[in-house]
């Protein structure tokens, strides 16, 4: 279910632009691991390169390995297609599709998957909306179009379209950025439900709910603008925001950041 | 016209210093604001102008589509009152003579079944090349061949009949032969009676390839304006290129795909000289055909080939009758295009699978 992620040595380049440089770090199976870091350090590209939807972007390429239990996630003969349906991802704005009903919206990931049969999809789709924390709120207008529940809901709705798939890793990438206070409280508390069973990646702008829901907290930081982001130092979150080995870390924790 | 009067007033004053020297204009405008705040209207030529401009432009267009209605209204009414058969379901075409006969059945029905088929061609083509242009072909391929189809625009519609009836219809012989030997029992697909070359099939086939243009550039439009995050959306749940096409960018652009057909439907149905070059007009004395491999008339080719009868009003009057329904008919499918689209807007109004929750409420238990 869980898998754990070894990155050595990653660089990302959007066209000649090297946008992260030499990123090695791991990733423990069943925790919440957070990137917290200064706007364009470079920390949603690397989450993209984790599944490999930094390719959707043109010019995107990437050195380096990212191996999930033993296999390369860029070796040769590896489906970008294949990766992601292992290492699922929730954006920073909810985007149900638009068209689909709530149900359909769930069961959107395992129809690709060929999953035809009625009452299968049925129980996946209370079983991932259960999961995520909407069942109560939706058991009773699954018909209805995802689009028309509020932000959170919808949020909600997307991290059980995630994980209706069975992933192995949920990328999620500021999952609460777009929500108010109570949304995003309801969705801290998916997380940590969630790391029973997923290995779960977070970005976050907000210290506090990386304090809040992480075990480990990687510190990204750019030397300048124009410069590739680096990974600055990694660590068990207690010790980040208690006593980081470094000093930007400290500073950017302590709002020192300038 | 008042309300860009009532913003005249603060103009001259704006007007005045600026004509008089600068350090003259200094004073006052130092002054004036610690004495009283002037909010009054703030108007310039430029709004005034532009807002003449565009509610002049409005009214114009309401205007003209008026007049051609009313032009058409008043020419065809004294000629109907005249007409001795049924104007809509009668196929004879006797206009002129004491007892004016006329109906527009067959024309009726040949401008719709050419205009249908041609859509029915176009349509899919253009879906595909669109969504090659927007998401398949690499950015080199992908312009010019957004060029090419754009180019098929500019093909003054003369040069398409010529070539769809010296060229083109010899080429497509053997396809409708085939068509008929195949599908020959429907009377549709009736096998024709001779080895004419401009029948309706043709026609519809040239039809599709001028419309393919519009019909191409609106959905590759709306296809481009898929957002991000849908697309994205669909691409993390492992999705390939095409399931992210079903899943994100056709339900997008269903509505705007339906009002391009539309579109390419209402230029097919008053397409006129290529039609008039293409089809050849059926006998007056063989029985009516309803096969698409015989030739026919629609309502522009049929008045576009008698023009030059236009010399009594009667006469005239049952062209215009003619003419008249034309414009009701491309007037109906614009609007049934706009209520198609105003049904189907991104996010969805209408429920599409209420199914799979009965099935969950058999799980639920």
């Amino acid at each position: 279910m869980a898998k754990r992620i070894e990155v050595s040595g990653l660089n990302v380049y959007y066209g000649d632009f090297k946008a992260v440089e030499d990123v090695s770090m791991t990733i423990e199976p069943r925790s919440v691991t957070a990137f917290i870091g200064p706007s364009g350090c470079g920390k949603s590209t690397y989450l993209r390169t984790l599944n490999r939807m930094h390719e959707v972007i043109p010019g995107a390429r990437v050195e380096g390995k990212v191996v999930l239990d033993d296999q390369d996630l860029y070796a040769p003969g590896i489906d970008p297609v294949a990766v992601r349906r292992v290492v699922g991802m929730v954006f920073q704005r909810p985007n149900p599709f638009p068209t689909m009903s709530i149900f359909d919206n769930v069961a959107s990931g395992l129809r690709l998957n060929g999953v035809k049969d009625r009452k299968k999809l049925a129980e996946v789709v209370e079983a991932s909306l259960k999961g995520a924390n909407l069942w109560n709120e939706v058991k009773d207008r699954l018909d209805k179009p995802g689009a028309g529940l509020s932000g959170g809901q919808q949020q909600r709705l997307c991290i059980a379209r995630a994980i209706a798939v069975e992933p192995e890793v949920i990328l999620m990438d500021e999952p609460c950025s777009a929500l108010d206070p109570i949304s995003t409280l309801a969705i801290e508390d998916l997380i940590e439900k969630l790391k029973d069973r997923f290995t779960v990646v977070i970005v976050t702008h907000n210290m506090q709910q990386a304090a809040r829901v992480s075990d480990q907290t990687a510190f990204f930081n750019l030397a300048a603008t124009g410069k590739p982001g680096r990974l600055i130092e990694m660590g068990p979150t207690k010790q980040i925001f208690s006593n980081p080995n470094e000093k930007a870390t400290e500073d950017y924790i302590t709002g020192r950041f300038g | 016209m008042s309300s860009t009067d009532g913003t005249a007033p603060p103009d001259p004053p704006a007007g005045e210093p600026s004509a008089g020297e600068p350090p003259a204009r200094a004073t006052p405008a130092a002054e004036a604001p610690a004495k009283n705040l002037d909010l009054g209207p703030v108007g310039h030529l430029g709004d005034r102008l532009f807002a003449g401009l565009a509610r002049g432009s409005g009214g114009l267009v309401v205007l003209i589509v008026a007049f051609v209605g009313i032009f058409l209204l008043a020419l065809a009414i004294p000629a109907l009152a005249d007409d001795k058969s049924s104007f809509l379901f009668s196929r004879i075409w006797e206009p002129g003579g004491a007892d004016p006969k006329f109906g527009i059945a067959a024309l009726f029905y040949t401008t719709l079944i050419s205009s249908v088929i041609a859509m029915v061609i176009a349509v899919p083509i253009a879906v595909g090349v669109a969504l090659f242009t927007t998401y398949y072909a690499p950015k080199r391929l992908a312009a010019p061949v957004a060029h090419a189809v754009d180019l098929l625009a500019a093909v003054p519609s003369i040069i398409y009949g010529l070539w769809g009836i010296l060229f083109f219809a010899p080429i497509l012989r053997p396809v409708i032969d085939g068509l008929a030997d195949a599908l020959g029992w429907i009377p549709l697909f009736e096998k024709p009676a001779s080895e004419d070359l401009g029948v309706v099939f043709t026609a519809s086939v040239v039809l599709a390839i001028m419309i393919l243009p519009v019909v191409t550039a609106i959905s590759r439009e709306i296809f481009a304006q898929t957002p991000v995050t849908h697309r994205e959306g669909a691409l993390a749940l492992g999705a390939t290129r095409w399931e992210m096409i079903r899943m994100a960018v056709l339900p997008y652009g269903r509505s705007g795909v339906v009002s391009a057909s539309m579109l390419g439907l209402g230029r097919a149905l008053g397409e006129t000289i290529a039609v008039l070059i293409i089809l050849s007009v059926p006998n007056g004395n063989d029985p009516w055909n309803s096969s698409i491999f015989a030739g026919g008339e629609t309502f522009a080719s049929k008045i576009a080939n008698n023009a030059a009868e236009f010399d009594s009003p009667e006469k005239t009057g049952a062209y215009i009758a003619a003419g008249l329904v034309l414009f009701v008919v491309t007037f109906l499918v614009n609007s049934a295009a706009r209520i198609i689209v105003a049904r189907s807007t991104p996010g969805g109004k209408r429920q599409r699978r209420p199914r799979p929750d009965k099935a969950l409420e058999g799980a639920t238990p």
